[in-house]
């Protein structure tokens, strides 16, 4: 990994992990005579994120996604790595910390039923980080800016009276941006925003989202696990599969000529809105257990490209001709199968 | 005659500011074998509509007016203990989370022999050895030894497996499947689907498939019913409903989804949200967001007519267009 | 002040004043209650005769029996004792004394308990484990066990002759010390689920601190359990005050609450002035029943699961 930060990134990661002990207690695991378990979400990645575009993460349920996106955001701290926002390194900051570099980064969260207090109205729900930056000095202030920004993600100035249960899924998910805009940030960072929506509502949101980076000049760092959505968001696209990222690069170049097998599985395993002949392959297996990860290739047990070399040394992230990176032995020794264009232009 | 009717039921749960009306109204029938896919966003009555027909509204929610018949025979009134019964050999259900349909302290194996037991009379030995049979069915490496283990000795989608052979084992003639696949990751999906769908095929079962993703439904449902505000808006063959959809709901719902390959900038989107289940509107329910409703669209009511492959509720279509 | 009145409707039309209205058992045990509040509040000038003035006492009056047997009076509705003290004016003032220790001490317990509570569930780690370990022993005694302990303690570090004056303290600190520890734990777990939702860590994100996150976000979502336990707490103070009056190390008798009534009564029980006693015990006994059953709808009404 080369150290320098191009200066058209505005977010640049460095070989970040993160582990979780979920050990049992320490008493029961004195007298059980049970081993300390380690998890470990995040393990050695690296990506930059580009100014003004939209960097996707994809994955399955349990492959570090979320944990990155807390990992920036200061959530969680990475047990290694760096993490560098503008060039400055804020890798060991608490959230909210410094605050004049936090408040240019924010988040939207993936559940809107939980995200928002439920006992605090709008009006102080979106005026919270309004005081804590110092941003609106009066009451009266905070109520101006809180109705601009109600305006601003299609809801209505009287909306800051009400509470969140007075809202529906997506109207929440709308709040939760107009929160995450408060403090006009340049790095939005959204985990799975749109998971817990109605397909209708959800093109609202993606929409309203794809209007306001326009609009602000926003960079994204969009979290999912439907390939479709990515399709829609990202500019630049990383596979994570337990933990790692098994594949990166430009957008079209890995929905066009996937080099690694888990995101060829994933592109498969992607519903068709056609009916007859192009029913989804089934794939065998599913994603093993993050404390104790297979040796070698994570995905070798459910990779049909598996061999000796994949079973016993882990890949390493290599360049492919497409222009985009992937970890995947098959692509390096080129064992991997062409791939069939997938979907009609 | 149909295996399945539903002659225009009404659900309703009582609230102290009057009852509410989350099914309005709902007639549709099912043949034996057949796979149908209910669909419809959240709020669409499409879930109480399943726990209708397996007697699981929750109370004090309840069948207001209508009938549910099975083979012709009413079993919306039945008494509890009848209609578990039923539900045990007749009508089989599979819910989003597999932890609810399976009982944590029995082990899979004693919980889908005693249902072999109870339903088919089997004795111990057959039963144990059937469900030995349906756990290689379903596709679970090792079926002796895992029979003998615990519901949270499993992964997610194994876990569904198992909950699809305790649905199967009892050999009922229809199922209802509740979002079956929602909780589980994409590439397991695929596997659970296809799973449910060869199932069915190959024991003649029926099934309900109640979910939100136009997907699954397009790989898995031979007609499809939509769902919007308690009503049914459209029903038809799976291929005309998801490829030439007739009511408007029904296209600006396919074209809202995002697909892979389509590089219009913007996404489809309908406007609004779905109205509560208060005060209903005297008109159309989806009127408001219709980008072709006409003025009569929200004073009358279309009722449902024939068209395409089966039925639409839209005043586009039919004698009063 | 212009929008006291839709204040005041929503407040009538919320579900949980709407449960109450419904509920018949709620309705009368909180006039019940009320009754017996206003009575405990106003005794000094509701009282027919102050117990404590002994001027006021007149000897010949003494160990009359309630007006409705033969020999009683119409003076004193239930009687009087054999220092011819009105049995009802001194329930009206050991109702007071009882209210006054078990409201204090739940108050004390609950503040102490949703603190603690608070900062073993948001910290977690060392302080948790510690906080944790002393509710455990503390919940592996009797309670009435515990009380008797911290007051014997209290009284031992006092000089003899303020022990008098000091009871009502000592009682309520003995009380309120024993029963913190079950609203320590209830919002310790509350507070535990809380801290992980996602409306935690966008406050965190969004700069707010640790005090403002436990003070602003999570304490009034962990609040509801706390109410319920407070209110059933309260039956259990006013039983527990008794209980150690009528072993004596609770209440002088120049001080009265319900259960010191009750132990002087219970030593003429067998003499034949048994309305010394009963009607003590009967006070007792509406007043912690009626509490309870409030208690029991609140818990109902509050949980989610059962609405």
């Amino acid at each position: 990994m080369t150290p320098q930060i191009a200066p058209d990134d505005i977010l640049s990661v460095q070989n970040i992990s993160k582990r979780f002990d979920v050990s049992e207690p320490f008493l029961n695991r004195v007298l059980e005579r049970r081993p300390r378990r380690i998890l470990t979400a995040v393990n050695d990645i690296s990506f930059d994120v580009p100014r003004g575009k939209t960097f996707a993460v994809v994955g399955e349920s349990g492959c570090g996604k979320s944990t990155v996106a807390r990992l920036l955001m200061g959530l969680h701290t990475p047990s290694a790595g760096a993490i560098r926002f503008e060039g400055t390194d804020i890798t060991h900051m608490p959230p909210g910390n410094p605050p004049e570099l936090r408040r240019r980064m924010q988040m939207i969260f993936q559940d809107p039923y939980a995200s928002l207090n439920p006992r605090w109205r709008v009006r102080d729900i979106i005026g919270e980080p309004l005081k804590n930056f110092g941003i609106c000095k009066t009451r009266a202030e905070v109520t101006r800016e809180v109705e601009k920004l109600l305006s601003q993600v299609g809801l209505i100035p009287a909306d800051a009276k009400k509470f969140p249960h007075e809202f529906s899924g997506g109207q929440r998910q709308r709040l939760s941006i107009a929160r995450a805009l408060t403090t006009r940030p340049e790095l939005l960072i959204c985990d799975e925003p749109t998971s817990a929506l109605d397909v209708s509502v959800q093109s609202q949101i993606l929409n309203l989202m794809k209007d306001l980076q326009d609009e602000f000049n926003m960079s994204y760092i969009f979290i999912s696990h439907d390939l479709a959505v990515v399709w829609y968001m990202a500019d630049v696209l990383a596979v994570m599969y337990l933990g790692k990222i098994v594949e990166v690069g430009p957008k079209e170049q890995i929905f066009e000529n996937p080099q690694h097998p888990y995101t060829r599985l994933l592109m498969e395993t992607v519903p068709k809105l056609t009916v007859g002949g192009t029913e989804r392959a089934p794939v065998a297996g599913e994603v093993p257990n993050p404390i104790s990860p297979p040796p070698g290739c994570s995905f070798h047990p459910r990779c049909p490209l598996a061999n000796d070399t994949c079973r016993s040394v882990a890949p390493a992230l290599n360049l492919r001709a497409g222009g985009q990176k992937s970890a995947c032995h098959a692509a390096d020794e080129g064992r991997l199968p062409a791939w069939l264009r997938l979907a009609a232009e | 005659m149909s295996l399945l009717e539903l002659d225009n039921i009404v659900v309703e749960f009582p609230t102290r500011r009057g009852p509410l009306e989350a099914v309005k109204g709902l007639s549709l029938d099912l043949d034996e074998g057949e796979i149908l896919g209910l669909v419809g966003e959240s709020g669409a009555g499409k879930s109480i509509t399943g726990a209708a027909i397996t007697g699981l509204i929750e109370p004090p929610g309840l069948i207001r007016s209508g009938e549910v018949r099975l083979r012709g025979a009413r079993i919306d009134n039945l008494p509890p203990e009848k209609m578990r019964r039923i539900r045990g050999k007749e009508i089989g259900a599979i819910f989003q989370d597999p932890l609810t349909s399976l009982n944590p302290v029995y082990t899979v194996g004693e919980q889908l022999i005693d249902t072999m037991r109870v339903h088919l009379g089997f004795d111990h030995k057959a039963a144990r050895q059937r469900a030995i049979d349906w756990l290689a069915e379903v596709g679970i490496p090792a079926p002796e030894a895992r029979l003998d283990q615990y519901p949270h000795q499993f992964s997610g989608g194994m876990r569904q497996r198992v909950v699809i052979a305790l649905a199967l084992c009892a050999e009922p003639k229809l199922i209802i499947a509740d979002e079956p696949t929602t909780a589980l990751d994409v590439s397991v999906q695929a596997q659970i689907l296809a799973l449910l769908k060869r199932l069915c095929r190959e024991n003649g079962t029926a099934v309900v498939l109640v979910t939100h993703d136009m997907g699954v439904i397009a790989e898995t449902a031979d007609r499809v019913a939509v769902m919007y505000a308690g009503r049914l808006v459209e029903i038809g063959d799976v291929k005309q409903v998801i490829e030439e959809p007739l009511h408007p709901y029904t296209r600006g719902l396919m074209a809202s989804i995002p697909q892979i390959g389509n590089r219009d900038r913007r996404l489809t989107q309908i406007e609004g949200a779905m109205p509560g289940l208060r005060n209903p509107a005297p008109g159309c329910a989806f009127a408001p967001r219709c980008p072709r409703a006409m003025e009569h669209c929200h004073s009358l009511r279309p009722a449902p007519q024939d068209a395409g492959t089966g039925q639409v509720a839209c005043h586009l279509y039919g004698e009063t267009a | 002040m212009s929008n006291f009145m839709p204040m005041l409707y929503a407040f009538w039309d919320s579900d949980i004043t709407y449960s109450f209205r419904k509920s018949r058992v709620a309705v009368i045990s909180a006039l019940v209650l009320l009754a017996m509040f206003l009575t405990a509040i106003f005794a000094p000038s509701l009282a027919p005769q102050n117990p404590f003035d002994i001027a006021e006492l007149d000897l010949f009056d003494s160990e009359l029996p309630p007006f409705w047997v033969e020999g009683g009076s119409t003076a004193y509705l239930l009687g009087t004792d054999t220092q011819a003290r009105d049995v009802l004016s001194s329930i009206m003032h050991g109702m007071r004394i009882s209210l006054l220790v078990g409201f204090a001490s739940v108050i004390l317990a609950a503040v102490m308990g949703v603190t603690l509570g608070l900062l073993g569930g948001f910290l977690g780690g060392i302080v948790d484990a510690v906080l944790m370990r002393i509710a455990d022993v503390l919940l592996s005694f009797p309670p009435i066990l515990v009380a008797l302990l911290i007051n014997g303690v209290l009284r031992g570090a006092l000089p003899s002759s303020a022990q008098a004056e000091s009871a009502l303290i000592v009682l309520i600190l003995s009380i309120g010390l024993t029963n913190w520890v079950q609203y320590a734990r209830t919002v310790r777990g509350s507070t535990m689920v809380e801290r992980r939702k996602e409306y935690i860590e966008a406050a965190r994100t969004l700069g707010t601190g640790k005090v403002a996150i436990m003070m602003k976000h999570i304490l009034p979502n962990v609040l509801g359990p706390v109410l319920v336990i407070a209110t059933i707490n309260l039956g259990m103070a006013v039983l527990t005050e008794a209980t150690l009056s009528f072993l004596g190390v609770g209440m002088p008798p120049t001080q009265p609450s319900l259960g010191t009534l009750i132990q002087i009564g219970n030593e003429f029980l067998f003499s034949g002035i048994w309305w010394v006693v009963v009607f003590p015990a009967a006070a007792l006994a509406i007043l912690v029943l009626a509490v309870n059953l409030l208690g029991d709808w609140l818990r109902d009404a509050l949980n989610p699961k059962l609405r």
